[in-house]
């Protein structure tokens, strides 16, 4: 019988059907950092029980670590230390591997977990963090929960699952040049809408998404949770196993050799059927930037601020009270066009945006350039890796001589913890994931855009088109 | 995980749609590596007029003194939407929300309700948006009952046996799945030889 690639990875894994549409689902990896995952470990212990298998436990420090230069485990975030040193004490006692401040391996965990292939296709793995869907571009079954389901996986190496329903999403044609994964990503998330795959896995699938590199697939994968879905899976393929071969945990001579040949049935069979199937022309998809408070309140980058009697064709319906109350939060009235919008900092960083192509793509904008007086732009790198690989192409000449802060690698301001955060009704055009409000700062303005939007942005000192830029 | 039957409250509307977990517990509310002390925090950026010293927002509904003590929660749609952090719904119970009813929930979201006590129940929560309508939730039953001023009304909602069983038993799934040992055990065993791939690389040897 003709079955998903969803179908294939969960049958595999399946340990025992629970009922009622649940499953006992074994998992292969877990991830953690020390935002919720310290937590789970610590719970785990105080409950008596132990890390049943610490050897497919990943931990790395992303979230409240700060990125300025010379950081350790001092944080500007006041209890920041607490969860660092919680987290590092309650991994070392269980044996799993550490990927510490310092360690050339630490990172954004989902930068670092496909950077050092912990990620493989055909595996199970989960994080007590919503970006897990990124790593499903391995063609893996990778998805965000909670903190005390990791510690169900902790300790039993399953979890329970309300198996997902399935949707494809088909994407073929060619994207245009200085069109990305980004706008792709807010593309679909403005088209299906914030809930819009709700409980849904989806299968991105067609022959543009065969011809993305493997971070844009990336990309693509990590906004699978901004529609609330349970994750997103991309076929591997070639450039899958090419990316992985080599890598610190990606399987070895005749190992790889068995991998290549399992790797090889996980796509889903012609006659497989979907709940829901959507179609994209990648002609259709053009560079996009976020006006409001939520994902889907995404617009063309040369479009204007929607109007709620006349949403633009094939966007998700939003309610009068969440348009309104949007309007007010970032301070635009409706038909206010984006381009032109002056901007307080520009942020390049985050899950989402902050792989070396992603680096070389904003580089290449700055380069020559200089960013406008009173804008405040900071680069931070996906992982220690991404930072040293950019730094030996100069690329960190090229941020700093624009003007640009360049930082060590973590989450840093995709979101506020307390610690560093942009001002106040400041507007900040960010490559990250969430324009929720006060997300990046009290009554932070957040605009959502590619890397190369964001770098044309900071030399123009507001919104603008990097394809204008990259003309002149 | 205490046992969730009957609930009879009136119920708090907070109908947004996309009411993210960085809006019911805002990251910089999340001070230390616990659980508790969440709920002075829920939905810090909305309730408090200024966060820092803690002066309530008069506006936000859950500072009126017609909600207070509620247990039932009315959400939109995509409710718990964003980060998965649990601290969301550690923040809500500790609180006292023991029910949302929401036109939809975030995966992740409701996941985490589940796990704590909590539970969300998808429907469209105009119907149960009126000033003192009492309400009473039989979990067991899968109804929504109207009390007080307007007996007799009677709505049935669904909700998976995985997550009935666990909140009206208040069982700890791990125990539960911890059960299923065996059949992890032969799983495990049956997949390292399938897939030798997969656990050759892992680091430290293999831990059984």
């Amino acid at each position: 019988m003709a079955r998903t690639l969803f179908e294939k990875l969960w049958d595999a894994h399946l340990v025992r059907d629970l009922g009622g549409g649940t499953g006992l689902v074994a998992i292969d990896r877990v991830l953690l950092h020390e935002r919720t995952g310290g937590i789970a470990l610590k719970a785990l212990e105080e409950s008596g029980r132990a890390v049943r298998d610490p050897s497919r436990v990943f931990v790395t420090m992303d979230h409240v670590v700060d990125t300025l230069p010379g950081r350790g485990d001092r944080t500007i975030m006041p209890t920041g230390t607490d969860f660092i040193l919680a987290t590092r004490e309650a991994a070392q006692r269980a044996g799993a591997t550490l990927f510490d401040i310092g360690d050339p391996r630490q990172g954004i965990v989902h930068v670092i977990s496909p950077e050092n292939a912990v990620v493989l296709p055909g595996l199970t793995l989960v994080c007590p963090d919503s970006h897990t869907c990124t790593q499903g571009a391995f063609g893996a079954l990778a998805w965000g929960i909670g903190s005390s389901e990791a510690e169900h996986a902790l300790a039993t190496g399953t979890l329970r699952v309300n198996r997902p329903r399935q949707m494809r999403v088909t994407v073929s044609g060619d994207l245009a040049p200085g069109v990305t994964a980004k706008d792709l990503a807010l593309h679909v998330v403005a088209r299906l809408g914030s809930g819009g795959g709700r409980a849904h896995v989806i299968e991105y699938a067609g022959p543009t998404i065969a011809a993305l590199p493997m971070e844009a697939r990336m990309t693509l994968c990590n906004m699978a949770t901004e529609l609330a879905a349970f994750t997103a899976v991309i076929a591997p393929d070639a450039s899958t196993a090419a990316w992985l071969e080599g890598r610190t945990y990606a399987p070895k001579g005749d190992d790889w050799q068995a991998a290549l040949a399992a790797w090889a049935d996980l796509a889903t069979d012609t006659g497989a059927v979907f709940d829901r199937e959507v179609s994209i022309d990648a002609a259709d998809v053009v560079p996009m930037i976020s006006w409001g408070t939520a994902p889907q309140q995404s617009v063309p980058l040369a479009g204007r601020v929607p109007q709620l009697a006349a949403p633009p064709p094939g966007t998700a319906p939003t309610t009068p009270e969440a348009h309104a109350r949007a309007l007010a939060y970032m301070d635009l009235a409706e038909d206010t066009a984006l381009l032109g919008l002056p901007i307080d900092a520009a942020f390049i960083g985050s899950c989402t945006n902050a792989r070396l192509p992603d680096l070389r793509a904003a580089a290449g904008i700055l380069a020559g350039r200089k960013v406008a007086a009173g804008v405040r732009a900071i680069c931070v790198p996906g992982s220690t890796r991404v930072k040293a690989e950019a730094e030996a192409e100069g690329l960190d000449k090229v941020f700093l001589a624009a003007g640009f802060e360049w930082r060590e690698a973590g989450c840093s301001m995709c979101f506020f913890a307390g610690g560093e955060h942009f001002g106040e009704e400041e507007r900040v055009i960010s490559t990250t994931n969430r324009n929720f409000e006060s997300r990046q700062g009290p009554r932070t303005r957040t605009h959502l855009a590619s890397p190369a939007t964001v770098a044309a942005s900071a030399i123009a000192g507001r919104i603008a088109d990097p394809r204008e830029l990259e003309a002149q | 995980m205490e046992p969730l039957r009957t609930v009879t409250s009136i119920a708090v509307p907070l109908i947004r749609d996309n009411v993210d977990t960085d809006a019911i517990i805002p990251s910089r509310e999340m001070k230390s590596v616990s659980k508790t002390g969440l709920s002075v925090g829920l939905f810090a950026g909305w309730r408090y007029s200024d966060v820092d010293a803690r002066v309530p927002n008069p506006d936000f509904v859950l500072n009126r003194p017609e909600y207070a003590g509620a247990r039932i929660l009315l959400g939109g749609a995509n409710f718990g939407s964003g980060s998965s952090r649990e601290h969301a719904v550690w923040a809500l119970a500790e609180y006292g929300f023991r029910v949302v009813i929401a036109s939809g929930f975030s995966p992740i979201f409701r996941g985490n309700c589940i796990r704590n006590g909590v539970l969300p129940i998808v429907m469209d929560p105009a119907p149960f948006d009126k000033p003192g309508l009492m309400l009473e939730i039989d979990l067991p039953a899968q109804e929504i009952r109207a009390k007080g001023k307007e007996p007799g009304e009677v709505w049935r909602f669904d909700i998976d046996e995985e997550a009935k069983l666990m909140l009206t038993e208040g069982l700890d799934p791990i125990a539960l799945t911890l059960l299923d040992r065996p059949a992890i055990d032969a799983h495990e065993s049956t997949d390292r030889a399938a897939r030798p791939w997969a656990w050759s690389v892992l680091p430290q040897g293999n831990a059984a």
